[in-house]
């Protein structure tokens, strides 16, 4: 479904992200982090509007501690948009939609 | 644009529960509750970033921070409180109506107008200061131990700060952290004799009395932190992978310079027993204007008051 957010795990990651045509958004989370439940539907909001420029993903580091490791992720939310395959772009911290609209312009 | 009789700024329980009075008031106030952040100056305020509420009056049992905030938000909705998730950029209080500002600052209309504005944008964490800081944040420096500890599991790390909120997460990172030293400038604690023997009586707690922050160590994480015993002058490295601030609070108050009156600290100044302001019509609640007591409990008074002030100055006003 366009603009739909998938849960990436340690197994689906680098088949996901590494073959995408467009940019993915990926957001390190977890359900006890407050800020990551906050920003959730902005993120919704975003990945249905945006659909066709960038898609998002979800990495629960509670599920794939690996991944957070990986991409030494050590605060959530944690924001990285991978380019064909590479990070390209890290966001810490929660942001408003104006704000996370504002950093991802470029691959809008 | 669009007019409010009443518009509250921030939704910490100041500004919640200024929401509830005012709603059942029939003033079908405007809640503008902030956005997103990782620090405290967000929707729900400094609540969201704690676990734990153990002095909030109704729950023996204590309450989730953020579970408490959900709850009175939506008790504030029930009443009819509108809410939205959006940061004021400026405010007008020297015409009337009230004109407030969403994004561009700059626009020539304002998107809310209010005859009467309760400010309860509350307090945020304090940093250090230090250039290191905007290296190091999200890479060991943290602003939300609730968030980040899971990080540092069996590392050693340290929080920074002797009041409740600093034991309150040095106790909390125990879980994870082989062991927290606490990081105080001085020889005695700031926090709740309570909390104090909390952290006392934790074997996986360690004082660093008497001792200053210099710097944090490391280029892409935290290495270390640089520290001077502020007796002898003494500096050494503590070796750490994560430091947590918690040295205190400072008011949410830049909106308003030049136009309501600040103590040297930024703190609105209200009248003696009261909630008003220099400007009539504008009234503040919360630790916005409090630093004395700044608890969840004063601020959801203090909210009850202004929402009873604003109702009545608008009473007063038709007569």
């Amino acid at each position: 479904m366009a603009g739909a957010i998938v849960n990436l795990s340690e197994a689906t990651f680098d088949e996901e992200v590494g073959a995408s045509s467009e940019p993915v958004l990926v957001d390190f989370w977890a359900e006890w982090c407050g800020p990551c439940k906050m920003i959730a539907p902005i993120l919704e909001e975003i990945a249905a509007e945006q659909a066709g420029s960038i898609r998002i993903a979800k990495v629960n580091v509670d599920e794939a501690p690996d991944l957070a490791r990986r991409f030494e992720v050590m605060s959530i939310p944690t924001l990285i948009l991978f380019d064909n395959g590479v990070p390209a772009k890290r966001m810490v911290g929660a942001k408003g939609k104006p704000q996370l609209l504002e950093e991802l312009a470029e691959y809008l | 644009m669009t007019h409010h009789e009443v518009v509250i700024i921030g939704s910490g329980p100041a500004g919640l529960t200024a929401a509830i009075y005012s709603a059942r008031a029939n003033l079908a106030p405007l809640v503008i509750e902030g956005e997103p952040s990782s620090n405290s100056d967000q929707p729900g305020g400094q609540l969201m970033l704690t676990t734990d509420v153990e002095n909030y009056p109704g729950f023996p049992d204590g309450v989730m921070g953020p579970q408490l905030m959900a709850d009175m938000r939506s008790q504030a909705t029930r009443f009819g409180a509108e809410l939205v998730t959006l940061k004021v950029s400026k405010v007008d209080f020297s015409a009337r109506p009230f004109a407030i500002w969403i994004g561009d600052p700059d626009a020539h209309v304002p998107a809310y107008t209010a005859d009467s504005v309760i400010v309860s944008t509350g307090a945020r964490s304090v940093m250090l200061g230090l250039e290191a800081e905007q290296r190091l944040i999200g890479h060991g420096l943290s602003t939300c131990a609730t968030c980040d500890g899971f990080f540092f599991r069996d590392q050693e790390i340290a929080v920074v700060g002797g009041g409740d909120s600093a034991l309150e997460e040095a106790g909390f990172l125990t879980k994870f952290a082989s062991k927290v030293t606490l990081v105080h400038r001085r020889d005695a604690l700031r926090a709740s004799k309570i909390m104090q023997q909390r952290a006392f009586d934790n074997p996986r707690i360690e004082f660093a009395w008497n001792t200053a922050v210099v710097d944090v160590v490391g280029d892409t994480k935290v290495e270390a932190l640089a520290l001077r015993d502020t007796i002898t002058g003494e500096e050494r490295d503590l070796p750490v992978t994560g430091v947590f601030i918690a040295i205190g609070h400072r008011p949410n108050t830049d909106l308003f310079v030049g136009q309501l009156d600040m103590d040297d600290a930024g703190y609105l100044i209200t009248g003696s027993d009261r909630s008003t302001t220099n400007i009539e019509g504008v009234f503040a609640c919360g630790d916005v204007q409090d630093h004395t007591y700044r608890q969840a409990v004063t601020a959801a008074g203090s909210g009850c008051m202004a929402a009873i002030d604003a109702e009545r100055w608008l009473e007063s006003r038709c007569d």
